[in-house]
């Protein structure tokens, strides 16, 4: 009896933990999904349009640059984002052994619990020379307008930076935990054997991280390839300068809500999903991502 | 607000959620109701009801409709502000496709900064036919000639005017006379002016090229034929005729010089660096009450206004317009009575549009009251009348109003270029090709 009772209790509680993230998941998730790959092969009467959606996305003289874009912002937001996200979270390991680690900590990670769209607004004005902050930074490096900051060759790294901003931070703290597993005894070892930080970096605790690493630009590649509140709030910052139809889902946004057309724009997220789904496959079976250590 | 919740919420989640929050916002439930059809200005009326009367407007538009509800205290209202669709935001139409998914939501009345709404908000049977029963002729009537055109399809009336914005040139008497300048009349006398005033009072500007309004001031004005509206599904473009590069070659010159400003007269540099530095502003309306009074706080009895340059060889001087804003009525509306006493209210009453309202009315009869409060006012520092009346019916009337945002295209294309040093003259081309570009997307046949 006694033996029977936590187990009995345990089974009814996991499912019951579990059904909150799994009702969610269904409504918010498997069920618009579906609706969205019924719309992506549908016309707007409701027949089977085979691919005829996806052609008209790929013909719309706004999908080609989309696409190019996104893919310039992809280099900078992964590179920055792992070169980094990694670097400081080896840092504040470093650290944590003289106390600053814990303040640092806190300060990466504040920036991420601003709300997605309240932390872009922040950049609407530390971009623009006139009221920001950092003003003479920008007019240091040539800068006296928002117009000139927003020069269409600044916007991925301008993106990558708001995203790493907002963004990265919880990441450092994630490595950070990951690099607390690594056992004291390997680093010891590496130690007494010579390995200065840099080596210790290299040759212990970055290929521990692989994995969590590779989780990383797993997520951040799909949430990269979505790009959308960056450039939709700079482009009404900047009444449309820039950063109007910048991304496949600003212009599927706009197949949907400008051009009436949301079979289009169903399959165009279709797209960006298929596109993030294979990159997912290719990262987890190039890294051994789910191999048992 | 609600869309920006949408968007951080679909860009913080991972895939699936993110296509999901899109399609669901996309579709919801409910059957889609944009079967095309031609409706021939009837529409069935909504079950009729009391409840708050339902009214979006901008923030400008917001003293109209709370004067209104405190002038009639026992009508319910529920007064939202957004923002007036403002610079190809596209907010209604977003909110409007949504709305028709999920079959209820839409405002009762709502105010729009843009004058083509009438393009998508007819297909989409938002809007309710005016004069087919609703609003009388006789009352219609008293607007300006060609105001409610971009509201009229096919002889329906789907919305009302609130505002003209036909252009003027805005300068600053007291610098004029100070500087023993003449006002200039035509094209060529502005530019000579400009170059004058850049060598003997550099900083000074004649002019902002940096707006995404730029082209209706100057370009439509010059009769470019950038956006030859032909049919309710037709658009010629042609930016690259003598008409279009005469005027960019202009502002080329005069932006060479730095008489001419390319940045906004809305941005925060221009209103730090420059707005105290105006000697002459080709601009609507709107811009003396708006921007000199209500922006730039311009001390009172500076800011005077002539009729708008025109080129000497044009017998028939023609001038832009920039936006003029438009009043829609819901076709969904259960208070169809409640709505269109406000409607007409807000258009045409002197309470509001003669004594309130910031643009030059387009209903004629407000409109006089308009300038006679404007002159009595006693901020501007010549009679203001004359000239906004003539230019009241010299706009040309060949730059129509399509569904794709002249103002966020022109933004797109030429603004960076523009910031970049290019010259407008070199960009045409690409303008127009965006132009014919977007008119497609939204299903335009495009000659060129």
């Amino acid at each position: 009896m006694t033996t029977v009772a936590p187990r009995q209790r345990r089974s009814r509680a996991a499912p019951a933990f579990v059904a909150g993230y799994v009702i969610l998941l269904v409504a918010f998730g498997v069920v618009p999904t579906v609706y969205a790959i019924y719309f992506a092969f549908t016309d707007s009467g409701g027949a089977f349009a085979g691919l005829g959606n996806f052609a008209d996305a790929a013909a719309d003289f706004r999908f080609l640059p989309a696409i190019g874009h996104v893919a310039l912002y992809l280099v900078c937001w992964l590179a920055g984002l792992v070169v980094f996200v990694v670097g400081l979270a080896l840092l504040l390991h470093r650290l944590q052994v003289r106390g600053a680690g814990r303040t640092l900590r806190f300060l990466y990670y504040l920036p991420g619990a601003l709300a997605g769209a309240a932390s872009v607004m922040v950049w609407l004005f530390v971009l623009d020379p006139a009221v920001s902050p950092v003003g003479f930074l920008l007019r240091a490096l040539g800068y006296q307008t928002f117009g000139q900051v927003i020069a269409p060759g600044n916007l991925p790294v301008l993106f990558a930076a708001i995203a790493f901003w907002t963004g990265a931070g919880g990441w450092i703290v994630v490595m950070y935990g990951a690099l607390n597993t690594i056992s004291p005894e390997v680093l010891e070892a590496a130690r007494i054997d010579g390995a200065g930080a840099w080596q210790t970096a290299r040759r212990i605790q970055i290929p521990l991280l692989r994995k969590w690493i590779v989780y990383m630009v797993i997520l951040a590649f799909a949430g990269g390839t979505q790009l959308f509140v960056e450039p939709q709030l700079l482009s009404q910052a900047s009444v449309g300068v820039a950063g109007r139809d910048y991304s496949p889902n600003q212009l599927s946004y706009d197949f949907a809500f400008q051009n009436d057309n949301v079979n289009t724009a169903a399959a165009i997220s279709v797209e960006l999903l298929v596109v993030g789904l294979v990159v997912a496959a290719v990262f987890v079976v190039r890294s051994g991502f789910f191999d048992a250590d | 607000m609600i869309r920006s919740n949408l968007v951080a919420r679909r860009r913080r989640t991972a895939t699936l959620l993110a296509v999901a929050a899109l399609t669901l916002a996309a579709t919801a439930c409910g059957a889609a109701t944009s079967s095309g059809g031609d409706t021939k200005g009837r529409f069935t009326q909504a079950p009729q009801s009391d409840g708050p009367l339902t009214v979006w407007v901008d923030s400008t538009r917001l003293a109209a409709a709370q004067l209104y509800q405190k002038q009639n205290p026992t009508v319910k209202m529920d007064i939202v502000s957004y923002d007036g669709d403002a610079n190809g935001s596209n907010y209604l139409q977003t909110k409007v496709s949504l709305f028709n998914r999920t079959g209820n939501g839409w405002p009762d009345v709502v105010f729009s900064s843009q004058n083509n709404e009438a393009t998508w908000a007819v297909t989409a049977k938002f809007a309710a036919p005016l004069n087919k029963g609703l609003v009388p002729q006789s009352l219609l009537d008293g607007w300006a000639p060609n105001a409610n055109q971009p509201c009229t399809v096919d002889g329906t009336v789907y919305c009302l005017r609130n505002d003209l914005s036909q252009t003027v040139l805005w300068y600053n008497a007291a610098l004029m006379t100070q500087w023993g300048y003449q006002v200039p009349s035509t094209w060529e006398e502005y530019e000579a002016l400009g170059k004058k005033v850049a060598t003997e009072h550099p900083g000074y500007l004649v002019g902002a090229a940096g707006d995404t309004f730029t082209p209706e001031i100057y370009l439509w004005a010059s009769k470019c034929g950038a956006n030859h509206i032909t049919g309710p599904k037709a658009v010629t473009v042609n930016a690259t005729s003598p008409a279009c590069t005469r005027m960019a070659a202009l502002l080329d010159s005069l932006i060479a010089a730095k008489s001419m400003s390319t940045s906004s007269v809305f941005s925060s540099d221009f209103d730090k660096n420059e707005a105290d530095k105006i000697l002459m502003m080709p601009g609507p309306s709107w811009y003396g009450g708006s921007l000199f009074q209500g922006t730039f706080k311009t001390p009172k009895g500076q800011i005077a206004v002539a009729p708008m340059p025109h080129w000497a060889d044009d017998k028939n001087p023609s001038v832009g317009n920039v936006g003029g804003g438009t009043w829609l009525l819901s076709a969904h509306s259960a208070h169809l009575k409640a709505a269109t006493a406000f409607l007409t209210w807000v258009t045409t009453s002197d309470d509001y549009q003669g004594k309130v309202a910031v643009g030059y009315p387009a209903y004629a009869a407000a409109a006089k009251t308009w300038l006679a409060a404007q002159a009595a006012s006693g901020y501007y520092a010549n009679d203001i009348t004359a000239p906004l009346q003539a230019a009241a019916g010299q706009v040309w009337p060949d730059w129509g109003y399509g569904q794709f945002s002249q103002e966020a295209i022109w933004a797109a294309t030429v603004t960076p270029g523009l910031t970049a040093g290019k010259t407008i003259v070199s960009m045409l081309p690409a303008w127009q090709k965006a132009i014919s570009d977007y008119a497609r997307s939204d299903g335009y046949q495009v000659t060129q």
